[in-house]
This record gives C-alpha cells, structure tokens and sequence, in this order.
C-alpha cells in the first residue's frame, strides 16, 4: 500500500483532501504530499502506532450487544479532514447564533410562549413532544439559558456547503473522541505540527468547566461541579470520566447522591458535601423518580424540586430536548429570524413535515428516495434510508407515518461529503460528518472543529459508532 | 472524595498487590523445584490453600499436580486467576480514570495486555520465572507511578490502605508456606530434613525480596525462628507485617472519621507484637496465623464502614 492520490476517486461527491482527480485542496496540499511520501512499511507502522496508542490509552467505547465485552476499542483513521480557519470560523458564527436562537425558544416556551401567540409555530406541536416537559413551566434557569452544551451535527453537501442536520440539546456525546483523537494523531504524525499551524482543541474541558460555574448557584469561588453519569455500564462512560477528570469535577453516580432540605449533597469519606453544579449525562425522564420515570434507580429523589427552587444548577437543564425534536428542527431558521431578528448563517437540509398534508403525500409517494427520521431517536436509529431500504420496510414506514405524522419527518438522501481513509490498498473515499460542540451560559464558544464521524463501510452514510462508524482528527488550519 | 470511588481505589490497589504477592508465591515454588533433591515432592496443592482458593479448585475435581495448579491460577477465567485479578484491578482503574494519574492506568491497561498475551505460557517452567519478573516488575512501576506523581490526597490514602493490608494479608500466608507441611519428602518420615527445611525459608525470604535486608538485619544463618521474627515483627521492611500495619496506622490517621479503624489497628499491631514466636513454632503456628487473617479482615470492615458507600 502506498498513497496515489491519481487513482484516488471520490466520484461526484465532495471530497474535504482533494479538488479534482490528484489535486489536492490548497489546506491540504501539505498532508497529502506527506502522506504520499511515506512507503508502506511507514504507513503500516503509523496505522500501527495509533492502535497501539488507543488501546493502551484506554480509548473506549461500549456497544450494549456485546456480551461480556463492556468497552470496545475506538475505530479510528489516522488521516485527518483538514477545514480552512476562514471557512470555521463563519461556521461557529452560525452555530452560536444557532443556539442562541434555540435557547430563546426553549425559554419562551416554558415561559412567555410568545412564539405560539406570534403564529410561529403551532402550539400543538410542543405540546405533543415526548421531549416537553409540562414540569418545567415557569422556570427560569439563570440567562435564560437550557441548553448550556449541544452538540450540531453538519454535513457538507455536493455543493461544498454545510448544513445543519440536527441539533443535540439533551445529553450530547463524543468530545472527549475529539480531544483524544488529536492525541492519538499527535503520536502518529509529529512532523506535520511543525509546518502547519493548525488550532488547539484541548481547552474544552477549560471551557466546560468554565461554563458550568458560571451557572453556580451559590457565589463561591470554587463550585462545587460534578459529572452525572449512569454508570460504569453506559455507552459513554469514558466520556464522562474523561470530562470529570479534565475538569478535576467529581465523577458521581445517582447513588453518591443525596437530597435533603432541597439542596444536593453528595456521599463522600467525610460525610456530606453539597454541590452546586451537575453536568447530568443522564436522560431527563431517569433524573428524578418523584418527578419522572418512577422506575428509575439511576437518579436522584428530589433533585427536580431543588432545581426548581435555585438550589442546585442542571447542565442541560431538564425540558431543554423539546428542541432538538426532529419536527422541531425543521422551524429552526425561523426561530433564528423571529427571536434574533438575523438572517441564519448556516443553513438546514431541507425537510418535508408529516404533519403538513401535502408535504406527507410527498414523502409518502417518494418513499424510495427520501430518508424517513422518527422525530425522537438518536444514534441513527428508527430510520429508513429510502434508496437502500426493501418494498416491505416502505410499507411499514407508510404504515407507521400516516399513524402518527406527528412523530415523522423526511428529507431528501444528501450527499455526505467524502474524506480518503487509509485502507489495505491505500486511500479510499468515505463519507463524513461533523459534530461540532457549542457551549453557552454567559459567554458562548464553539470547538475548534469538532469530531469527524466516518462511515467506515464503502458508500455507506451511517456514521453512528454504535452502528460500525469511525473517527478522525479534525483539522482547522490557519494561513500560513 | 466519593465514598464509591474510595472504595473502587483501595480494591484497584488491593487487586494489584495480590497480583504482585501471587506472582511472588509461585516464583518462589517453582524456585523452590529446583533447590530440592531427587525425590522429594512439592505439595502443589498446598499452593492452592494458601492463596485461599482450595474450595473452588477442588470442586473442579482435577488432581492437584503442578500443570493443573498453574493453569488454575494463571489464565484461567475462574473468577481468582491472576488474569481475572488483572481483569477486576483494570476494571477499578477504569472506572476511577478522572481522579487518578492518566499513566497509572495506562500501566494498568498495558500490563493486562500482557498478561492475557503471556500467561499461559506460565503453565510451563521454561518461561515462568521471567513472566512472574516481569509481572512483579509493573506492579512495582505502577506502584512507583502513584508514588511520584499522584498528590498524596484522600485518594492516595486509600490507595496505601489497599495495598498495605494485602500485603499484610499476604505476608501471614506466605509466612504459613513455611510452617505447613510443604515438603513430602519421599523417605517414610513426614518432616523434611533441617537442611531442605532451610533452603524453604531462604526462598521464603527471596520471594519478598527479603534476603539480603534479612541478612543486614539478623546476622546470622537462615533459621525458622529468626525469618518468621523478620516477617511477622519487624518495623523497619516494608512487606513485614507489623510494618504494614503501622502503616496503615499512620495514613488511616489523616482521614476523616478515623476512630474505628485507628483501634481495630492499633489492636492488631498489638496482637503481632506481643506474640511469642519462638514458643508459636512449636504448634506449627497455624492457630496465629488463623488470628491475624482474622484481625486482617476485621480492618477491611472498620474500613468499609467508615468509608465506603454502605449498601
């Protein structure tokens, strides 16, 4: 194996490395002349190094179907997606202008509901989302803020241009595979830090922490922050303990925690200690059972109520998913216009809503060509994929929307663009996402990048790692 | 500091150190095979009682010859072989990665690789004494890691009262190899002679790296009495018992709600202090080792009581 950029062949896709056949993008000429250098002894033993690397760094993830295997090694690529600092930096723009708008609407839902008088938006439609909670009318989370971290998943179409797929405002996973995969690629290729001036990540957990006490509310100089996580057993647990211990925050479990005279207090060597901020990675419906999911054992009795009084401040604060609600997404650059009164910056992949007739007799005529999403699932699951998927999968997906359009959307199969990875015969194209973070409490701020997903399948779109996808460092590289 | 995460801490240094001392037993056996004259048997499955896993190795119902007793105590997924020991302290260091040092636990994690990869080979005596070397080697590391690079905290307290009651735990057992009746000789007399009887102690004090400071210390030959004295009483070597206790002594000390546990200690210190141990070795001092496991666990639970998550 030895990189040929000449028989490399994205076909009609995007593709983030190279412009046309064997001309790389500007950004870019510097890794793939370097990549192109290496023989396949140094490519064998880069690909090497970062496996080595990542199972002895312990970078893991779990898959809940493989008994008795907790973790799993994290799929990686060693070659980056490199993106311009001109192209990021209007794109973080759009993304804090996006969650700012996002935060406004979730806060006059619970509140004002402005936005329903003002014919926005049909008040039916929040009120019939699994993700609202009638709990939470009247609450007022300091800023105005509820979703303090989101994670926004971009694709970048044939065109070159990102779009927006979807927001994630409930409990967002997959920084700290940012963070890591830049470690791992700082193992691997050395050299290339030395030439290109490529942007930092590592201050996130700063930024995290940083926006977390900002919400604190006790007015002490060291809040106490901790990680909410449900467990050792959790998909994402080496997220969660990565954060607490970048952060230098406690990493505690439903059980750690107790609730008395509507404060939080956690179970330490010492007795009780009271926190003040919690980074819940926990559903809302397992926070409280008193409250929600009555069954839960991963919550804690009572912490709703010490929210709701001011004593403890939630990070996404519970009701803060009513937004990331895939019918909900599709008002999205409305919502920017209507509490902002800016024009959006980044734009959506256009949708056709089941609630609307005509819309729903489209999607139901063009099964075949649409991708069909539930309006409540994450990590890809529920869907149809209308060009791949079987007359008999159609007919049931016609069945299941029609019962509820309510909880469908569509939206026509988009061109992911295409990044090469290091294959057994050298490069070959796959498709790419990008899941940026973005942080708000006071101040906003947005990943440099953010985590390269990769369908690591040949032609596939399916770039969730609980389903087989990958990873890759990204790159946002400055001008010389 | 959590109490769950106390608790996930002192079993992560608990697990290591048993791995450590396991590794030690065994090297110090298959030493052993090769000090001993022709005809004389090592009782294999006293190895087995020692570590204290004799009921789950004989419900397997296989002959406890050498071959059998390593693979049980090696690589097997019985729940106590040295790679489930391996798997259990990861999966504590894992679980506990935001409060300890990032390289510990890529220590951890290297060393279970390894140990996955080589310990079957350990079945046979060819590789043995450099797979055990190498073992006892990371744990040292690991160990010396946490030393020099985690804050001597809450956290490292607990780290410190893991390992120095295993250690300790150890020690009485491997002090019982000594005293039990290891050796068969092939001769109709069922005590060994004085001779081999010494080359068993020497290999005892080896196993804990305990000769030489043995040696410094006693100035005199290896002899029963002296090397148990030296394991059981002496302050100054740090796998001795009564060391390890006051050591525990002085950490439990900087911790919170201390009081329990500082008396359960000071009451086992005692006990180890003030035994006769020349009058002990003509019983064959099985009923002292018998107390001090039993004093040994009563710490475990002052500790857990104070400390961990109670359920």
């Amino acid at each position: 194996m030895r990189i040929n950029w000449k028989t490399y062949d994205p076909g009609k896709f995007y593709d983030e490395i190279i412009s046309a056949q064997g001309v790389p993008r500007p950004a870019a000429r510097q890794l793939a002349n370097y990549l192109k250098s290496l023989t396949h002894a140094e490519l064998t033993e880069k690909k090497l190094a970062a496996e080595l690397a990542i199972k002895t760094m312990g970078i893991s993830f779990a898959v809940y179907s493989d008994a008795g295997n907790i973790d799993r090694e994290w799929p990686f690529d060693i070659i980056p997606r490199v993106i311009t600092a001109k192209e990021w930096e209007h794109t973080s723009k759009g993304l804090q202008q996006r969650l700012r708008a996002l935060n406004c609407f979730i806060n006059d839902i619970y509140n004002d509901q402005k936005v329903f008088k003002d014919k926005i938006i049909p008040k039916e439609l929040i009120l019939n989302s699994t993700n609202f909670r009638k709990q939470c009318l009247g609450i007022k989370p300091r800023y105005g803020v509820w979703a303090h971290v989101c994670g926004t998943d971009l694709i970048r179409d044939r065109d070159g241009l990102f779009y927006v797929l979807e927001d994630n405002l409930r409990v967002p996973s997959g920084v700290s595979y940012m963070l890591e995969n830049r470690r791992v690629t700082k193992r691997v290729f050395p050299e290339l830090f030395e030439n290109y001036n490529i942007s930092p990540v590592q201050n996130y957990p700063d930024q995290l922490f940083d926006t977390l006490a900002a919400i604190s509310p006790r007015t002490s100089e060291y809040p106490e922050v901790v990680v909410l996580t449900p467990g050792i057993y959790n998909s994402a647990y080496f997220e969660h303990s990565f954060l607490a211990q970048r952060m230098g925050a406690e990493l505690v479990e439903g059980g750690d925690l107790v609730v008395e005279k509507d404060k939080v207090f956690m179970r330490t060597i010492d007795g009780l200690a009271q926190v003040d901020v919690i980074y819940r990675r926990i559903d809302d419906l397992f926070l409280d059972p008193t409250v929600f999911n009555k069954d839960s054992i991963l919550g804690v009795p009572g912490l709703f109520k010490s929210w709701v009084k001011g004593n403890v401040a939630l990070a996404n604060a519970p009701g803060a998913g009513v937004a990331d609600d895939k019918v909900i997404y599709t008002y999205v650059p409305k919502l920017v216009k209507y509490y902002l009164g800016e024009d959006p910056i980044l734009p959506n992949v256009t949708s056709f809503l089941c609630t609307d007739k005509t819309e729903c007799q489209h999607v139901l005529q063009n099964l075949d060509k649409l991708v069909v999403k539930p309006a409540n699932e994450s990590g890809g699951y529920g869907m149809l994929m209308g060009p791949q998927s079987t007359k008999k999968e159609r007919e049931e997906f016609a069945r299941k929307i029609k019962a509820d359009p309510r909880n469908y959307m569509a939206q026509p199969l988009i061109s992911l663009s295409t990044v090469p990875i290091l294959g057994d015969r050298g490069v070959e194209p796959r498709h790419v996402d990008l899941r940026p973070f973005v942080l708000q409490a006071d101040k906003s701020y947005v990943t440099a990048g953010g985590l390269t997903r990769v369908a690591m399948v040949k032609g596939s779109y399916i770039v969730n790692s609980s389903q087989g996808g990958g990873s890759k460092d990204t790159w946002i590289v400055g001008d010389e | 500091m959590l109490s769950r995460v106390a608790e996930r801490v002192y079993w992560q240094a608990r697990y290591l150190e048993r791995i450590e001392n396991t590794a030690r037993l065994l090297d110090v056996f298959s030493t052993l095979l090769m000090d001993l004259p022709k005809g004389t048997k090592l009782g294999w499955h006293s190895l087995v009682h020692i570590t204290g896993t004799h009921e789950i190795f004989d419900a397997t119902g296989r002959q406890p010859i050498e071959r059998n007793v390593m693979k049980f105590l090696l690589p097997e997924d019985n729940g106590i072989s040295i790679i489930n020991m391996l798997a259990a302290a990861r999966e504590n260091a894992r679980t506990t990665r935001e409060i300890m040092p990032t390289e510990a636990f890529e220590q951890i994690n290297e060393l279970y690789f390894y140990a996955k990869e080589n310990l079957a080979q350990g079945v046979s005596r060819g590789p043995r004494h450099q797979l055990f070397e190498e073992i006892i080697t990371s744990c040292q590391q690991i160990t010396g890691l946490m030393a020099g690079t985690m804050s001597h905290n809450d956290a490292y307290s607990f780290v410190r009262l893991g390992r120095d009651l295993e250690r300790a735990d150890m020690t009485t057992r491997i002090v019982d190899v000594g005293s039990s009746n290891l050796l068969v000789s092939s001769q109709s007399s069922t005590q060994a002679d004085e001779p081999l009887t010494n080359i068993l102690w020497m290999n005892i004090l080896r196993s804990m790296s305990a000769y030489q400071m043995y040696r410094q210390h006693v100035k005199d030959r290896v002899n029963a009495e002296d090397v148990v004295i030296f394991l059981l009483q002496n302050d100054e070597f740090p796998r001795s018992l009564a060391h390890c206790i006051s050591q525990l002594s002085s950490v439990v000390d900087e911790l919170p709600n201390h009081s329990k546990s500082l008396a359960q200690i000071a009451k086992t210190y005692r006990a180890i202090k003030h035994a006769n141990i020349e009058k002990l070795l003509g019983d064959g001092l099985f009923q002292f080792i018998d107390d001090l496991q039993i004093e040994i666990g009563a710490i475990h639970k002052a500790i857990a009581d104070s400390w961990f998550l109670q359920k």
